[in-house]
Protein backbone atom coordinates (compact mmCIF):
# COMPACT_ATOMS: atom_id res chain seq x y z
CA UNK A 1 0.00 0.00 0.00
CA UNK A 2 1.24 3.04 -1.47
CA UNK A 3 0.48 7.36 -0.88
CA UNK A 4 1.83 8.90 -3.97
CA UNK A 5 1.15 12.45 -4.35
CA UNK A 6 0.38 11.15 -7.98
CA UNK A 7 0.79 13.68 -11.33
CA UNK A 8 -2.07 13.78 -13.56
CA UNK A 9 -0.23 12.60 -17.03
CA UNK A 10 -3.37 12.43 -19.36
CA UNK A 11 -6.54 13.17 -19.16
CA UNK A 12 -9.16 11.84 -21.55
CA UNK A 13 -12.66 12.58 -21.59
CA UNK A 14 -14.78 9.57 -23.01
CA UNK A 15 -18.22 11.51 -22.67
CA UNK A 16 -20.26 14.15 -21.53
CA UNK A 17 -19.72 12.30 -18.00
CA UNK A 18 -17.35 9.93 -18.60
CA UNK A 19 -13.45 10.15 -18.46
CA UNK A 20 -10.41 8.11 -18.23
CA UNK A 21 -7.70 9.62 -15.82
CA UNK A 22 -3.73 8.93 -16.28
CA UNK A 23 -2.17 9.23 -12.82
CA UNK A 24 1.45 8.62 -12.95
CA UNK A 25 2.00 6.76 -9.44
CA UNK A 26 4.48 3.62 -10.25
CA UNK A 27 4.97 1.83 -6.78
CA UNK A 28 0.52 1.36 -6.78
CA UNK A 29 0.93 0.54 -10.28
CA UNK A 30 3.28 -2.02 -9.60
CA UNK A 31 1.41 -3.72 -7.01
CA UNK A 32 -1.96 -3.49 -8.41
CA UNK A 33 -4.30 -6.44 -8.78
CA UNK A 34 -7.15 -7.18 -10.73
CA UNK A 35 -9.99 -5.94 -8.40
CA UNK A 36 -8.44 -3.76 -5.93
CA UNK A 37 -9.17 -0.27 -5.78
CA UNK A 38 -7.28 3.28 -4.56
CA UNK A 39 -8.43 6.02 -2.31
CA UNK A 40 -8.06 9.73 -4.31
CA UNK A 41 -8.41 12.98 -3.53
CA UNK A 42 -8.16 15.18 -6.53
CA UNK A 43 -8.26 18.77 -4.40
CA UNK A 44 -6.13 20.08 -1.65
CA UNK A 45 -8.76 21.62 1.21
CA UNK A 46 -11.59 20.70 3.38
CA UNK A 47 -14.77 20.56 0.33
CA UNK A 48 -14.66 18.27 0.02
CA UNK A 49 -13.10 16.54 2.15
CA UNK A 50 -12.80 12.71 1.93
CA UNK A 51 -11.11 10.40 -0.18
CA UNK A 52 -13.01 8.44 -3.01
CA UNK A 53 -12.67 4.83 -3.97
CA UNK A 54 -11.49 3.86 -7.61
CA UNK A 55 -10.72 0.84 -9.27
CA UNK A 56 -7.78 0.83 -10.92
CA UNK A 57 -8.70 0.83 -14.45
CA UNK A 58 -5.80 -0.18 -16.46
CA UNK A 59 -1.84 -0.38 -15.24
CA UNK A 60 0.07 1.23 -17.84
CA UNK A 61 3.74 0.34 -18.69
CA UNK A 62 6.69 2.96 -19.91
CA UNK A 63 8.92 1.94 -22.80
CA UNK A 64 10.90 -0.70 -21.09
CA UNK A 65 7.79 -2.39 -19.87
CA UNK A 66 7.76 -1.03 -15.89
CA UNK A 67 4.44 -0.17 -14.55
CA UNK A 68 4.72 3.45 -14.21
CA UNK A 69 0.84 4.31 -14.04
CA UNK A 70 -3.11 3.64 -13.24
CA UNK A 71 -5.82 4.66 -15.05
CA UNK A 72 -9.27 5.36 -13.66
CA UNK A 73 -12.47 4.83 -15.50
CA UNK A 74 -15.05 7.88 -13.54
CA UNK A 75 -18.62 9.29 -14.09
CA UNK A 76 -19.35 12.20 -12.80
CA UNK A 77 -22.12 11.76 -10.44
CA UNK A 78 -20.10 14.76 -7.44
CA UNK A 79 -18.13 17.07 -6.50
CA UNK A 80 -15.92 15.28 -6.46
CA UNK A 81 -16.26 13.41 -9.91
CA UNK A 82 -16.38 16.52 -11.65
CA UNK A 83 -12.80 17.41 -10.29
CA UNK A 84 -11.29 14.32 -11.76
CA UNK A 85 -13.17 14.85 -15.37
CA UNK A 86 -11.84 18.98 -14.87
CA UNK A 87 -8.39 17.58 -13.76
CA UNK A 88 -5.66 19.13 -15.96
CA UNK A 89 -2.48 17.11 -16.66
CA UNK A 90 0.90 18.15 -14.58
CA UNK A 91 -2.13 18.49 -11.72
CA UNK A 92 -1.25 16.62 -8.68
CA UNK A 93 -4.00 14.30 -7.10
CA UNK A 94 -3.28 11.83 -3.75
CA UNK A 95 -3.40 8.37 -4.50
CA UNK A 96 -3.59 5.56 -2.05
CA UNK A 97 -3.27 2.20 -2.92
CA UNK A 98 -4.01 -0.55 -3.72
CA UNK A 99 -6.27 -1.51 -1.46
CA UNK A 100 -8.94 -4.42 -0.98
CA UNK A 101 -8.90 -7.90 -1.70
CA UNK A 102 -8.93 -9.05 -5.65
CA UNK A 103 -10.40 -10.89 -8.12
CA UNK A 104 -9.71 -14.73 -7.90
CA UNK A 105 -8.41 -14.72 -11.16
CA UNK A 106 -9.86 -18.38 -12.88
CA UNK A 107 -7.38 -20.88 -15.04
CA UNK A 108 -8.65 -23.19 -17.48
CA UNK A 109 -10.77 -25.13 -18.07
CA UNK A 110 -12.93 -22.57 -16.31
CA UNK A 111 -14.16 -19.95 -18.66
CA UNK A 112 -14.68 -16.56 -17.43
CA UNK A 113 -18.15 -14.39 -17.93
CA UNK A 114 -17.35 -10.73 -16.76
CA UNK A 115 -20.91 -8.78 -16.66
CA UNK A 116 -20.50 -5.05 -16.54
CA UNK A 117 -23.12 -2.06 -16.49
CA UNK A 118 -22.51 1.45 -16.29
CA UNK A 119 -18.85 2.63 -14.85
CA UNK A 120 -18.96 -1.07 -13.21
CA UNK A 121 -16.72 -1.74 -16.67
CA UNK A 122 -13.99 -0.63 -14.32
CA UNK A 123 -12.18 -3.33 -12.28
CA UNK A 124 -12.84 -5.89 -15.88
CA UNK A 125 -9.51 -4.04 -18.06
CA UNK A 126 -6.94 -5.16 -15.99
CA UNK A 127 -9.19 -8.87 -15.05
CA UNK A 128 -9.51 -9.20 -18.96
CA UNK A 129 -5.51 -8.75 -18.97
CA UNK A 130 -5.00 -11.84 -16.59
CA UNK A 131 -7.73 -14.05 -17.78
CA UNK A 132 -5.85 -14.00 -21.42
CA UNK A 133 -1.95 -14.39 -19.31
CA UNK A 134 -3.68 -17.99 -18.50
CA UNK A 135 -5.45 -18.42 -21.92
CA UNK A 136 -9.32 -18.56 -20.28
CA UNK A 137 -11.98 -18.18 -22.69
CA UNK A 138 -13.55 -14.80 -21.54
CA UNK A 139 -16.87 -12.89 -22.26
CA UNK A 140 -18.02 -9.48 -21.37
CA UNK A 141 -21.34 -8.95 -20.79
CA UNK A 142 -21.29 -5.02 -21.06
CA UNK A 143 -24.45 -2.87 -20.74
CA UNK A 144 -25.13 0.85 -21.21
CA UNK A 145 -28.04 3.55 -21.48
CA UNK A 146 -26.57 4.04 -24.86
CA UNK A 147 -24.27 2.79 -27.62
CA UNK A 148 -22.58 6.11 -26.57
CA UNK A 149 -21.50 4.51 -23.20
CA UNK A 150 -20.42 1.46 -24.22
CA UNK A 151 -16.51 2.02 -23.96
CA UNK A 152 -13.39 0.22 -24.44
CA UNK A 153 -14.36 -2.32 -26.99
CA UNK A 154 -12.09 -2.44 -29.13
CA UNK A 155 -9.87 -2.53 -25.96
CA UNK A 156 -11.30 -5.89 -25.13
CA UNK A 157 -11.84 -7.77 -28.56
CA UNK A 158 -7.97 -7.01 -28.93
CA UNK A 159 -7.72 -9.67 -26.13
CA UNK A 160 -9.91 -11.79 -27.43
CA UNK A 161 -13.22 -11.42 -25.33
CA UNK A 162 -16.04 -11.97 -26.38
CA UNK A 163 -18.46 -9.08 -26.13
CA UNK A 164 -22.29 -9.23 -25.75
CA UNK A 165 -23.52 -5.49 -25.44
CA UNK A 166 -26.71 -4.28 -24.26
CA UNK A 167 -28.03 -0.82 -24.11
CA UNK A 168 -31.35 0.86 -22.36
CA UNK A 169 -32.25 2.81 -25.68
CA UNK A 170 -31.18 -0.05 -27.97
CA UNK A 171 -28.66 2.15 -29.80
CA UNK A 172 -26.18 -0.68 -29.78
CA UNK A 173 -27.03 -4.52 -28.96
CA UNK A 174 -30.07 -5.99 -27.20
CA UNK A 175 -32.40 -3.35 -25.98
CA UNK A 176 -32.84 -3.68 -22.01
CA UNK A 177 -30.79 -4.54 -19.34
CA UNK A 178 -27.46 -6.93 -19.35
CA UNK A 179 -28.48 -9.69 -16.77
CA UNK A 180 -31.20 -10.87 -19.47
CA UNK A 181 -29.04 -12.48 -22.03
CA UNK A 182 -26.62 -13.25 -19.24
CA UNK A 183 -29.80 -15.52 -17.80
CA UNK A 184 -30.36 -16.97 -20.95
CA UNK A 185 -26.84 -17.43 -21.79
CA UNK A 186 -26.77 -19.70 -18.47
CA UNK A 187 -29.74 -21.35 -19.53
CA UNK A 188 -28.32 -22.32 -22.71
CA UNK A 189 -24.90 -23.49 -21.09
CA UNK A 190 -24.39 -27.16 -19.94
CA UNK A 191 -23.58 -27.57 -16.78
CA UNK A 192 -21.03 -29.72 -16.97
CA UNK A 193 -18.67 -26.77 -18.66
CA UNK A 194 -17.59 -24.51 -15.45
CA UNK A 195 -17.66 -21.29 -15.40
CA UNK A 196 -16.78 -18.23 -12.95
CA UNK A 197 -18.93 -15.13 -12.90
CA UNK A 198 -18.01 -11.79 -12.24
CA UNK A 199 -20.18 -8.92 -11.83
CA UNK A 200 -19.99 -4.87 -11.25
CA UNK A 201 -21.98 -2.37 -11.29
CA UNK A 202 -25.60 -1.01 -9.90
CA UNK A 203 -26.67 -2.91 -7.06
CA UNK A 204 -29.76 -3.70 -8.82
CA UNK A 205 -27.87 -4.77 -11.77
CA UNK A 206 -25.58 -7.25 -9.04
CA UNK A 207 -28.35 -8.59 -6.96
CA UNK A 208 -29.89 -9.56 -10.32
CA UNK A 209 -26.99 -11.16 -11.47
CA UNK A 210 -26.34 -12.99 -8.17
CA UNK A 211 -30.01 -14.43 -8.23
CA UNK A 212 -29.31 -16.14 -11.77
CA UNK A 213 -25.55 -17.38 -10.40
CA UNK A 214 -28.02 -18.98 -7.51
CA UNK A 215 -30.73 -20.34 -9.98
CA UNK A 216 -27.85 -22.28 -12.31
CA UNK A 217 -25.50 -23.03 -9.71
CA UNK A 218 -22.65 -20.99 -10.60
CA UNK A 219 -20.04 -19.46 -8.20
CA UNK A 220 -19.28 -15.22 -8.98
CA UNK A 221 -17.47 -12.57 -7.48
CA UNK A 222 -19.34 -9.49 -6.73
CA UNK A 223 -16.99 -6.21 -6.89
CA UNK A 224 -19.35 -3.93 -4.59
CA UNK A 225 -19.23 -0.24 -4.62
CA UNK A 226 -19.98 1.10 -1.09
CA UNK A 227 -19.87 5.15 0.18
CA UNK A 228 -16.49 4.95 1.76
CA UNK A 229 -14.75 7.16 4.66
CA UNK A 230 -11.43 5.93 4.51
CA UNK A 231 -10.78 2.78 2.73
CA UNK A 232 -8.54 1.22 5.46
CA UNK A 233 -11.21 -0.44 7.70
CA UNK A 234 -11.13 2.82 10.00
CA UNK A 235 -14.61 3.92 10.10
CA UNK A 236 -16.50 1.61 9.58
CA UNK A 237 -19.24 3.40 6.77
CA UNK A 238 -18.40 1.30 4.03
CA UNK A 239 -20.20 -2.28 5.08
CA UNK A 240 -22.05 -4.57 3.12
CA UNK A 241 -24.52 -7.29 4.77
CA UNK A 242 -23.63 -10.91 4.98
CA UNK A 243 -24.14 -14.44 6.04
CA UNK A 244 -21.75 -15.45 8.41
CA UNK A 245 -20.60 -19.19 8.75
CA UNK A 246 -23.23 -18.62 12.05
CA UNK A 247 -25.43 -18.09 9.59
CA UNK A 248 -26.20 -14.97 11.25
CA UNK A 249 -26.08 -11.60 9.06
CA UNK A 250 -22.92 -9.14 9.99
CA UNK A 251 -22.42 -6.21 8.78
CA UNK A 252 -18.53 -6.67 6.94
CA UNK A 253 -15.96 -3.94 5.89
CA UNK A 254 -15.78 -4.04 1.94
CA UNK A 255 -12.96 -1.84 1.93
CA UNK A 256 -10.76 -5.15 4.07
CA UNK A 257 -12.91 -8.25 3.14
CA UNK A 258 -13.78 -6.56 -0.40
CA UNK A 259 -14.44 -4.85 -3.00
CA UNK A 260 -14.83 -8.66 -4.50
CA UNK A 261 -17.28 -10.41 -2.15
CA UNK A 262 -18.84 -14.02 -3.12
CA UNK A 263 -22.43 -13.39 -4.43
CA UNK A 264 -23.88 -15.74 -2.70
CA UNK A 265 -23.31 -14.44 0.81
CA UNK A 266 -24.25 -11.17 0.22
CA UNK A 267 -27.73 -10.67 1.80
CA UNK A 268 -29.45 -8.34 -0.58
CA UNK A 269 -32.00 -5.89 -0.35
CA UNK B 1 12.04 19.30 23.59
CA UNK B 2 9.43 17.40 25.64
CA UNK B 3 6.46 16.65 24.19
CA UNK B 4 5.25 14.05 26.42
CA UNK B 5 1.95 14.96 28.47
CA UNK B 6 -0.03 13.57 31.84
CA UNK B 7 -3.64 12.12 31.69
CA UNK B 8 -3.72 11.50 35.22
CA UNK B 9 -1.44 8.70 35.94
CA UNK B 10 -0.72 8.33 32.47
CA UNK B 11 2.00 9.57 30.72
CA UNK B 12 1.92 9.85 27.05
CA UNK B 13 4.99 10.53 24.96
CA UNK B 14 3.28 13.15 22.89
CA UNK B 15 -0.31 14.98 22.98
CA UNK B 16 -1.48 12.72 19.48
CA UNK B 17 -4.15 10.54 20.51
CA UNK B 18 -6.31 8.44 17.68
CA UNK B 19 -10.38 9.03 18.13
CA UNK B 20 -12.51 6.14 18.89
CA UNK B 21 -14.34 5.06 15.98
CA UNK B 22 -12.00 6.77 13.43
CA UNK B 23 -9.20 4.20 14.00
CA UNK B 24 -10.63 1.03 14.13
CA UNK B 25 -9.34 -1.02 16.72
CA UNK B 26 -6.01 0.22 15.79
CA UNK B 27 -4.43 -3.31 14.18
CA UNK B 28 -6.21 -2.23 11.00
CA UNK B 29 -3.55 0.68 10.64
CA UNK B 30 -0.32 -1.08 12.04
CA UNK B 31 1.59 -1.70 8.71
CA UNK B 32 0.62 2.01 8.12
CA UNK B 33 1.67 3.28 11.29
CA UNK B 34 3.85 3.03 14.07
CA UNK B 35 0.96 3.03 16.73
CA UNK B 36 3.83 3.14 19.55
CA UNK B 37 4.39 6.80 18.26
CA UNK B 38 1.32 8.25 18.98
CA UNK B 39 0.36 9.53 22.36
CA UNK B 40 -2.09 6.71 22.52
CA UNK B 41 -5.17 5.12 20.11
CA UNK B 42 -8.69 5.32 21.68
CA UNK B 43 -9.96 2.05 20.04
CA UNK B 44 -13.80 1.71 18.31
CA UNK B 45 -15.92 1.91 21.15
CA UNK B 46 -17.15 -1.80 23.13
CA UNK B 47 -19.95 -2.71 25.05
CA UNK B 48 -20.15 -6.16 26.80
CA UNK B 49 -21.47 -8.12 23.19
CA UNK B 50 -21.08 -7.74 19.36
CA UNK B 51 -23.15 -5.35 17.90
CA UNK B 52 -24.00 -5.07 13.92
CA UNK B 53 -24.18 -1.16 14.20
CA UNK B 54 -27.00 0.85 11.77
CA UNK B 55 -27.54 -0.42 8.12
CA UNK B 56 -25.52 1.62 5.01
CA UNK B 57 -25.72 4.03 4.25
CA UNK B 58 -23.67 5.54 7.31
CA UNK B 59 -21.73 8.59 6.15
CA UNK B 60 -22.76 11.45 4.27
CA UNK B 61 -19.86 14.39 3.20
CA UNK B 62 -20.75 17.94 4.56
CA UNK B 63 -19.00 21.10 4.10
CA UNK B 64 -15.55 20.80 5.46
CA UNK B 65 -17.24 18.01 7.53
CA UNK B 66 -18.60 14.71 7.72
CA UNK B 67 -22.03 13.43 9.30
CA UNK B 68 -21.49 9.69 10.58
CA UNK B 69 -24.07 6.91 11.78
CA UNK B 70 -21.95 3.85 12.26
CA UNK B 71 -23.93 2.61 15.26
CA UNK B 72 -21.47 1.80 17.22
CA UNK B 73 -20.71 -1.76 15.34
CA UNK B 74 -18.24 -3.45 17.12
CA UNK B 75 -17.10 -7.25 18.45
CA UNK B 76 -17.67 -6.76 22.06
CA UNK B 77 -15.30 -6.41 25.04
CA UNK B 78 -14.56 -10.41 24.87
CA UNK B 79 -12.99 -10.93 21.53
CA UNK B 80 -11.53 -7.27 21.96
CA UNK B 81 -9.53 -8.53 24.92
CA UNK B 82 -8.67 -12.08 23.38
CA UNK B 83 -7.95 -10.78 19.61
CA UNK B 84 -6.90 -7.07 19.55
CA UNK B 85 -5.40 -6.88 22.75
CA UNK B 86 -2.18 -8.80 22.03
CA UNK B 87 -1.08 -7.47 18.86
CA UNK B 88 -1.57 -3.80 20.15
CA UNK B 89 0.62 -4.64 22.75
CA UNK B 90 3.09 -6.17 20.84
CA UNK B 91 3.09 -3.10 18.42
CA UNK B 92 3.32 -1.18 22.33
CA UNK B 93 0.87 1.05 21.48
CA UNK B 94 -0.85 3.03 24.64
CA UNK B 95 -4.27 2.07 24.58
CA UNK B 96 -7.07 3.55 25.61
CA UNK B 97 -10.26 1.72 25.38
CA UNK B 98 -13.37 3.56 24.48
CA UNK B 99 -15.99 1.85 26.85
CA UNK B 100 -20.28 2.07 25.87
CA UNK B 101 -23.45 0.74 27.53
CA UNK B 102 -26.87 0.18 27.28
CA UNK B 103 -27.02 0.23 31.21
CA UNK B 104 -24.93 1.30 34.38
CA UNK B 105 -24.03 -2.33 35.22
CA UNK B 106 -23.04 -2.91 31.48
CA UNK B 107 -20.60 0.21 31.92
CA UNK B 108 -19.39 -1.53 35.15
CA UNK B 109 -18.80 -4.75 33.79
CA UNK B 110 -17.18 -3.84 30.31
CA UNK B 111 -14.98 -1.55 32.83
CA UNK B 112 -13.91 -4.49 35.45
CA UNK B 113 -13.11 -6.72 32.49
CA UNK B 114 -10.66 -3.93 30.77
CA UNK B 115 -8.95 -3.59 34.30
CA UNK B 116 -8.38 -6.97 34.77
CA UNK B 117 -6.64 -7.52 31.08
CA UNK B 118 -3.32 -6.69 30.06
CA UNK B 119 -2.04 -3.90 28.09
CA UNK B 120 -5.00 -1.30 28.86
CA UNK B 121 -3.83 2.22 29.71
CA UNK B 122 -7.20 3.84 30.34
CA UNK B 123 -11.17 4.00 29.81
CA UNK B 124 -13.02 6.34 27.52
CA UNK B 125 -16.18 6.37 28.92
CA UNK B 126 -18.70 6.64 26.05
CA UNK B 127 -21.80 8.69 27.12
CA UNK B 128 -22.07 10.97 24.27
CA UNK B 129 -22.88 8.57 20.79
CA UNK B 130 -25.50 10.42 19.55
CA UNK B 131 -26.53 7.92 16.74
CA UNK B 132 -27.72 5.19 19.51
CA UNK B 133 -31.71 5.74 21.44
CA UNK B 134 -30.86 2.83 24.07
CA UNK B 135 -27.42 3.99 25.40
CA UNK B 136 -24.66 6.18 26.54
CA UNK B 137 -26.13 9.73 25.59
CA UNK B 138 -28.71 9.39 28.08
CA UNK B 139 -26.38 9.77 31.12
CA UNK B 140 -24.27 12.18 28.87
CA UNK B 141 -27.07 14.26 28.80
CA UNK B 142 -28.07 14.12 32.23
CA UNK B 143 -25.66 15.95 34.91
CA UNK B 144 -26.60 13.24 37.55
CA UNK B 145 -26.79 10.45 34.73
CA UNK B 146 -22.89 11.59 33.77
CA UNK B 147 -22.21 11.69 38.01
CA UNK B 148 -23.75 8.14 38.57
CA UNK B 149 -21.56 6.58 35.62
CA UNK B 150 -18.42 8.07 36.51
CA UNK B 151 -19.13 7.47 40.40
CA UNK B 152 -19.98 3.46 39.26
CA UNK B 153 -16.71 2.43 37.04
CA UNK B 154 -14.49 4.44 39.91
CA UNK B 155 -15.21 1.53 42.09
CA UNK B 156 -14.46 -1.05 40.09
CA UNK B 157 -11.06 0.17 37.95
CA UNK B 158 -8.11 1.74 39.18
CA UNK B 159 -7.43 2.87 35.25
CA UNK B 160 -7.81 6.39 34.52
CA UNK B 161 -11.70 7.32 33.77
CA UNK B 162 -12.11 9.59 30.78
CA UNK B 163 -15.79 10.58 30.30
CA UNK B 164 -16.04 11.83 27.17
CA UNK B 165 -18.66 14.62 26.32
CA UNK B 166 -21.11 15.35 24.34
CA UNK B 167 -21.58 19.14 22.49
CA UNK B 168 -25.48 18.36 22.62
CA UNK B 169 -26.11 20.26 25.51
CA UNK B 170 -26.45 23.88 26.70
CA UNK B 171 -23.16 23.53 28.98
CA UNK B 172 -20.70 21.54 28.20
CA UNK B 173 -19.01 22.88 31.67
CA UNK B 174 -21.16 21.88 33.69
CA UNK B 175 -20.39 18.06 32.71
CA UNK B 176 -16.91 18.38 32.77
CA UNK B 177 -17.17 19.60 36.25
CA UNK B 178 -20.16 16.54 37.13
CA UNK B 179 -17.44 14.02 35.66
CA UNK B 180 -14.61 15.62 38.13
CA UNK B 181 -16.73 15.34 41.15
CA UNK B 182 -17.34 11.73 40.48
CA UNK B 183 -14.09 11.17 40.17
CA UNK B 184 -12.92 10.68 36.78
CA UNK B 185 -9.29 11.29 36.26
CA UNK B 186 -10.11 13.55 32.48
CA UNK B 187 -12.56 14.50 30.05
CA UNK B 188 -12.88 14.24 26.63
CA UNK B 189 -14.57 16.61 24.43
CA UNK B 190 -16.04 16.71 22.00
CA UNK B 191 -17.96 13.99 20.49
CA UNK B 192 -20.15 14.89 17.57
CA UNK B 193 -22.71 17.16 16.74
CA UNK B 194 -26.24 15.94 16.03
CA UNK B 195 -27.09 16.95 12.52
CA UNK B 196 -28.66 15.92 9.35
CA UNK B 197 -28.83 16.14 5.79
CA UNK B 198 -31.22 15.64 3.24
CA UNK B 199 -31.20 14.88 -0.54
CA UNK B 200 -33.95 17.48 -1.90
CA UNK B 201 -34.70 15.17 -5.16
CA UNK B 202 -35.97 12.15 -2.78
CA UNK B 203 -36.59 14.07 0.24
CA UNK B 204 -34.66 11.50 1.89
CA UNK B 205 -32.48 11.40 4.17
CA UNK B 206 -28.89 10.84 3.25
CA UNK B 207 -28.30 8.28 5.75
CA UNK B 208 -30.16 5.23 7.52
CA UNK B 209 -30.61 6.77 10.72
CA UNK B 210 -32.07 10.21 9.64
CA UNK B 211 -29.99 12.06 11.89
CA UNK B 212 -25.92 11.44 12.84
CA UNK B 213 -22.78 13.28 14.20
CA UNK B 214 -20.93 15.98 12.53
CA UNK B 215 -17.23 16.18 12.57
CA UNK B 216 -14.36 17.72 10.71
CA UNK B 217 -12.83 21.42 10.03
CA UNK B 218 -16.44 22.38 10.32
CA UNK B 219 -17.01 22.03 13.84
CA UNK B 220 -13.14 23.00 14.96
CA UNK B 221 -14.11 26.48 16.35
CA UNK B 222 -17.07 25.08 18.44
CA UNK B 223 -15.02 22.58 19.92
CA UNK B 224 -12.09 24.95 21.00
CA UNK B 225 -14.76 27.06 22.64
CA UNK B 226 -16.09 24.08 24.50
CA UNK B 227 -12.78 23.09 25.69
CA UNK B 228 -11.83 26.69 26.21
CA UNK B 229 -15.15 26.97 28.68
CA UNK B 230 -14.66 23.39 30.41
CA UNK B 231 -10.69 24.81 31.08
CA UNK B 232 -11.89 27.48 33.01
CA UNK B 233 -14.21 25.34 35.14
CA UNK B 234 -12.71 22.01 36.12
CA UNK B 235 -8.84 21.21 37.01
CA UNK B 236 -8.90 17.63 35.51
CA UNK B 237 -6.69 17.34 32.27
CA UNK B 238 -9.19 17.69 29.38
CA UNK B 239 -8.61 16.03 25.73
CA UNK B 240 -9.96 18.19 22.87
CA UNK B 241 -11.06 17.20 19.97
CA UNK B 242 -13.25 18.17 17.01
CA UNK B 243 -11.98 18.86 13.38
CA UNK B 244 -7.69 19.04 14.22
CA UNK B 245 -6.75 18.69 10.60
CA UNK B 246 -2.85 19.94 11.27
CA UNK B 247 -0.15 21.07 13.44
CA UNK B 248 -1.75 24.49 14.36
CA UNK B 249 -5.53 23.03 14.72
CA UNK B 250 -3.49 20.97 17.99
CA UNK B 251 -1.69 23.84 19.03
CA UNK B 252 -4.72 25.74 19.59
CA UNK B 253 -6.89 23.24 21.11
CA UNK B 254 -3.62 23.26 23.83
CA UNK B 255 -3.74 26.52 24.17
CA UNK B 256 -7.28 26.68 24.93
CA UNK B 257 -6.60 24.09 27.83
CA UNK B 258 -6.44 20.96 26.74
CA UNK B 259 -3.87 18.37 27.97
CA UNK B 260 -4.23 16.60 24.54
CA UNK B 261 -5.78 16.12 21.90
CA UNK B 262 -7.61 13.44 19.77
CA UNK B 263 -7.80 13.17 15.90
CA UNK B 264 -10.40 11.14 13.74
CA UNK B 265 -11.76 12.59 10.46
CA UNK B 266 -8.48 13.77 9.61
CA UNK B 267 -6.98 10.20 9.77
CA UNK B 268 -9.77 9.29 7.01
CA UNK B 269 -7.96 11.58 4.63
CA UNK B 270 -4.63 11.05 5.78
CA UNK B 271 -3.31 8.00 7.72
CA UNK B 272 -0.17 9.60 7.60
CA UNK B 273 -1.18 12.75 9.20
CA UNK B 274 0.81 11.73 12.57
CA UNK B 275 4.29 12.39 11.60
CA UNK B 276 3.06 15.42 9.71
CA UNK B 277 0.99 16.75 13.10
CA UNK B 278 4.09 15.78 14.55
CA UNK B 279 6.53 17.87 12.57
CA UNK B 280 4.37 20.93 12.89
CA UNK B 281 4.20 21.02 16.51
CA UNK B 282 8.13 20.55 16.60
CA UNK B 283 8.81 23.40 13.93
CA UNK B 284 6.20 25.78 16.61
CA UNK B 285 7.79 25.25 19.34
CA UNK B 286 11.12 25.35 17.83
CA UNK B 287 10.06 29.07 16.72
CA UNK B 288 8.74 30.25 19.66
CA UNK B 289 11.45 28.37 22.05
CA UNK B 290 9.42 26.31 23.99
CA UNK B 291 11.01 23.48 25.89
CA UNK B 292 7.86 21.98 27.14
CA UNK B 293 4.99 21.49 25.70
CA UNK B 294 2.67 21.31 28.46
CA UNK B 295 3.15 25.11 28.69
CA UNK B 296 1.24 25.89 26.22
CA UNK B 297 -1.45 23.94 28.41
CA UNK B 298 -4.37 26.69 28.52
CA UNK B 299 -2.01 29.53 27.61
CA UNK B 300 -4.30 31.87 26.02
CA UNK B 301 -3.76 35.42 26.42
CA UNK B 302 -7.00 37.36 26.55
CA UNK B 303 -5.72 40.60 28.12
CA UNK B 304 -5.82 42.68 24.72
CA UNK B 305 -8.78 41.84 23.73
CA UNK B 306 -9.93 43.20 27.56
CA UNK B 307 -8.61 45.92 27.07
CA UNK B 308 -9.80 46.75 23.93
CA UNK B 309 -13.38 46.27 25.09
CA UNK B 310 -12.97 48.81 27.39
CA UNK B 311 -11.33 51.36 25.50
CA UNK B 312 -13.77 51.07 22.53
Amino acid sequence: MFDVDAEVIANRSLSNDYNVLTLGAPPIAAASEPGQFVMVKPNAGFDPLLRRPFSVFEVLRDNNGAPAAVTLLSKRIGPSTALLYDARPGQRIACLGPLGRPFTVVEPPLDAWMIAGGVGLAPFATLAEALRARRVTTTLFYGARSGAELFYLDFFRSLHVELVLTTEDGSIGERGRVVAPLARALESRTASAPIMLYACGPEGMLSATAQVATKYQRSCQVSVERIMGCGLGGCYSCVVPMRGDDGRMHHVRSCLAGPVLPADQIVWD
Amino acid sequence: MDLSVRIGSLTLKNPLIAASGCFGYGVEYADLVDLSSLGAIAVKGLFLTEREGHPPPRIVETPAGMLNAIGLQGIGVHRFVDEKLPELRARRATVIVNVCGTTLDEYVEVSRILSDADGVAAIELNISCPNIKEGGIQFGCSLTGTFEVVSAVRKVTRLPIIPKLTPNVTDVASFARAAEDAGADAVSLVNTFLAMVIDVETRRPKISNIVGGLSGPAIRPIAVRMVYECRQTVKIPIVGMGGIAGARDVLEFMIAGADAVQVGTANFVDPFVWSKLLDGIREYLERHRIEKITDLIGSIDTRMQDKEWISS
